[in-house]
């Protein structure tokens, strides 16, 4: 088991050089220019522009800042913000907290949607509830999130004008009246995500445990006379859960990673907003840190899922 | 009216023989604006200085209006002014710092940190132009209590042009020299005579930081400082905390200068997300006070107005949207570059392809329905202030003139209907970004060409790379290597001297200077350089704006540039905010002078 943890540390390393090496040349490539707004004002003259690039280093050949980047990150420092002006691990620790309260509150309702629907349909296939459960699942994976939540927003706060949507990370409120205002404002962008993510996962539950379910030792359970609950729970649930685990270990990094699509709808400002507006303002080490912790976290999680794997399915052995 | 004939009216309405709203009737009855004539009496000494120009503060003491909250998609992600590309980074310095005068809505100057602002008469200016002399409010503190004096002024000098610091608002401050006369007075010499004299430490340039917090980070170091995220400056609100890219939260500063100011007790910028949703956060759902830079159709906006919660503000300014045609020749390559300074464009040398070109462009479809309030149409490059616009310059929308104007050139249709002579057909690349209401304009104008025999491909180019530096790109705006592209330029400043430098022959954009010259159509005119050559010393602020009229005549009459569109700001308020806005300082300026009505 340790060998095989040591092999898999060892075989990432390269994929994540591999990995930084497309994400910087993929950069490098791309047109643009962090003080393009600097390019129509005749205020500025373009030495100035010029002096700037040259202070951040933005002018040097490709290699020479792949290698500077590497070196730095090597040594924990994550870059420096051309737009900002400020170390970006500072950027992504301030809206760390929001993401993670907001996308994994949605995925902890997607799972509290999931889990109890996908097995109950499963149990009874093809049921009013099952084909009830599966419409509204299709529903829920067809209707992107950018659509649910302008739908929401327009429900909710324009017509009833119930909640605000505009997600304002400090509220000067204490007590009561703190946990309500986050309340009412986290519900929207939870809802519009783990509404889509549990949809999906609705129907690989059910499929899951629908394979199973026809299996022998269920039959024989049933057979010994076990009341039905504790045949769904102890000899279906438990096996089906492999890969559901295995799905939501890979869904885990996108926690971290935010949804930049819904987070801009809300004006969440969490990891997803943070690298679109990197990204339209050609902020190079904020993409660059952004999306290469991203690259780690899915191969950690990976990693992770399987050996969760190995200790869900003792069939499964490590070599 | 003769320049001599305008003196004598001015001189009566100086010794008051002449009533000011006598001289306005008189000059209307030439042809000139209200605002106008009453801008060239304010420039001539005769009206009281910037009076009218900033409205009445009512509130009657400091605080107690609660909180303040203001929307910007975009946010700050700085709070640096040195360092602030863009509008929205310099308006969230303007929440903390200040300049010593501001440009307020009509173009004059409103002193801020600046006990007055400096003229002839108070002695500010010197009479040959070559310096000015800046009197500093007394008695002002930055917020952690230190006294803000000439150190700080000059310090912001020194800090700006140091090359090693790689400040943005380094154009204004390196080629002047400041001296510190006393504790509260700072003269900025010039090199020549300079008649706009109010450009460091005016306005989104001018903003003062501390030299106390600074010092010490002036040069490669100036990343370090801590004050760049949390600000200490002297205005009516102090930090309480930033988070770039998304939210700015302020309080009132009990020690402010002016008195009973400010009225809010709390502040808060919001940042992110789209035009439209801010749009519908402070006009249909009142959660905002304030949405900045509305560009969403006005067709929403105006729906939005009907709610009854909130208005749209419209303020003008120099911003303008044009076309212009190309002057060089964009499909020869010389040595590794087109479009080369100096070179001729095969048709558009010819001034009846341009004219044609001008009358092809239907202004009024354009205001009506792609621009609405936003964009009304122009015809003068230079729209703003109203002393600097030219009343000789008309548009006009004609495809039969356009037709004949051809025909009588011996541009000939060919069997395609595109019109050709001597082997040059009229057939042109028309580029811009991608815009919405961009890609909209190319269409129209495309098809009142096709109907005067002239065809037009058009070309959009995403706007990161469009208005990029980058030389190595074929399709930036500075390279031009097309025969007609458009865009909206800015006016930064109230005076037009940066502004219509763009189109001198010493600018051209070109090989030679990695395109980073401002004068990217490639036009060339003697009479052009001198007037403004003209306009750079000239002291009387009459003539001077004569000669940018002309610039302006000279520049719109060759139809190498075609106005469209004129670009005001579009904002969005709750009916009871009572704001101080304006086209030519930040949105911010005047922050401590808003308040509410109850």
């Amino acid at each position: 088991m340790t060998q095989y943890l040591i092999r898999r540390l060892l075989i990432a390393i390269p994929s994540l050089l591999g990995i930084s090496v497309v994400l910087f040349t993929v950069l490098a490539l791309a047109p643009g220019d962090p003080f393009e707004e600097l390019a129509t004002n005749p205020a500025v003259p373009p030495e100035v522009r010029a002096a700037l690039r040259a202070s951040l280093g933005i002018d040097d050949p490709v290699h020479i800042r792949y290698f500077r980047w590497l070196a730095a990150m090597l040594q924990g420092n994550w870059g420096f913000s051309f737009v900002s002006r400020v170390d970006v691990d500072q950027l992504i620790l301030q809206r760390l907290p929001t993401t993670l309260l907001v996308i994994g509150a949605s995925q902890i309702l997607a799972l509290a949607i999931a889990l109890p629907i996908g097995v109950y349909a499963a149990t009874r296939p093809y049921s009013i509830f099952d084909q009830i459960a599966n419409t509204l699942a299709f529903i829920g994976f067809s209707l992107p999130t950018f659509f649910t939540g302008l739908l929401m927003i327009l429900l909710f706060s324009i017509y009833l004008d119930w909640l605000p949507f505009v997600y304002r990370a400090n509220i000067e409120a204490t007590g009561w009246r703190f946990y309500w205002e986050h309340l009412r404002q986290t519900i929207m962008p939870v809802l519009v995500l783990g509404l889509f993510q549990g949809a999906a996962w609705t129907r690989f539950v059910r499929s899951a445990v629908l394979d199973v379910i026809r299996l022998d030792h269920v039959t024989t359970a049933r057979a010994k006379g076990l009341p039905e609950g504790r045949i769904t729970i102890r000899h279906v649930v438990r096996n089906a859960m492999i890969p559901v685990v295995t799905l939501v270990a890979l869904q885990m990094p996108a926690v971290f990673g935010g949804a930049i699509v819904t987070e801009q709808i809300f004006r969440v400002p969490g990891i997803g907003s943070l690298l679109i507006t990197a990204v339209l303002a050609n902020d190079t080490p904020v993409i660059m840190a952004v999306t290469f912790v991203f690259a780690c976290l899915v191969i950690f999680f990976n990693l992770l899922a399987d050996v969760l794997y190995g200790w869900l399915d003792p069939r499964i052995s490590y070599r | 009216m003769t320049e001599d004939d305008l003196r004598r009216l001015i001189a009566r309405v100086k010794s008051g023989r002449l009533s000011r709203r006598g001289f306005v009737k008189r000059v209307a009855a030439v042809g000139l604006t209200a605002p106008m004539a009453t801008q060239i009496l304010a420039i001539a000494g005769a009206a009281p200085a910037a009076s009218q120009s900033v409205p009445t503060y009512r509130p009657t003491r400091r605080g107690g209006g609660g909180s303040l909250k203001i929307l910007y998609w975009q946010a700050a992600t700085l709070l640096n002014p040195h360092f602030a590309t863009g509008t929205t980074n310099q308006d969230g310095s303007r929440v903390f710092y200040e300049p010593l005068a501001g440009w307020a809505g009509d173009g004059t100057l409103h002193a801020i940190l600046a006990a007055e602002i400096p003229s002839i008469e108070n002695g500010g200016l010197a009479a040959d132009g070559k310096s000015v002399t800046w009197k500093l409010k007394r008695g002002v503190r930055w917020h952690d209590g230190q006294p803000f004096t000439a150190d700080d002024v000059v310090f912001n000098w020194e800090y700006a042009r140091n090359p090693a610091t790689a400040t943005v608002t380094s154009g204004s401050y390196r080629d002047v020299n400041v001296v510190k006369v006393d504790d509260f007075t700072v003269r900025v010499e010039f090199q020549q005579a300079s008649p706009f004299w109010a450009d460091a430490f005016v306005g989104s340039q001018g903003m003062i930081i501390p030299k106390h917090l600074f010092q010490a980070h002036n040069g490669a170091n100036s990343r370090d400082a801590p004050a760049n995220l949390r600000p200490v400056g002297t205005s009516a609100y102090r930090f309480v905390s930033f988070t770039p890219g998304d939210t700015i939260r302020a309080e009132l500063n009990p020690n402010y200068h002016m008195d009973n100011r400010p009225y809010f007790d709390t502040l808060e910028i919001k940042g992110g997300g789209d035009a439209t949703s801010a749009a519908r956060a402070v006009m249909q759902t009142a959660d905002y006070d304030y949405a900045w830079n509305l560009a969403v159709e006005d067709e929403i906006l105006k729906r939005l107005e009907a709610v009854g919660r909130g208005k749209v503000n419209i303020v003008e300014g120099g911003g303008i949207e044009f076309m212009m045609l190309n002057a060089a020749d964009p499909t020869t390559e010389v040595d590794g570059e087109r479009a080369v300074p100096g070179s001729r464009h095969p048709a558009f040398s010819d001034p009846a392809v341009r004219q044609a070109m001008a009358l092809l462009v239907d202004r009024n479809s354009l205001e009506q329905f792609i621009y609405g309030r936003g964009g009304p149409a122009v015809a003068n490059f230079l729209l703003n202030p109203p002393r600097f616009r030219s009343p000789n310059m008309r548009w006009e929308f004609n495809v039969q003139k356009a037709n004949e104007v051809l025909d009588a050139a011996g541009w000939v249709r060919g069997r395609d209907n595109i019109r050709a002579k001597n082997g040059v057909r009229l057939r042109f690349v028309y580029q811009t970004s991608v815009n919405t209401p961009r890609q909209r304009t190319q269409a129209i104008i495309k098809q009142a060409a096709t109907r005067a025999g002239i065809d037009l491909e058009l070309k959009s180019v995403t706007a990161s790379v469009f208005f990029s530096s980058d030389v190595a790109n074929p399709d930036t705006f500075t390279k031009f290597y097309a025969d007609v592209q458009m865009y909206t330029t800015t006016m930064p400043q109230a005076d037009p001297q940066r502004f219509m430098n763009q189109f001198v022959s010493w600018e051209m954009s070109g090989k030679a200077n990695n395109w980073q010259g401002r004068n990217i159509v490639r036009w060339k005119s003697d009479e052009y350089d001198a007037a403004f050559r003209a306009a750079e010393g000239e002291l009387d602020p009459i003539k001077r704006a004569a000669l940018f009229i002309q610039m302006n005549d000279l520049v719109v009459g060759s139809n190498h540039v075609i106005p469209l569109v004129g670009r005001p700001t579009v904002s969005g308020s709750l009916n009871n905010l009572r704001h101080v806005l304006s086209g030519w300082d930040n949105t911010l300026w005047l922050l401590g002078d808003w308040y509410r009505e109850t």
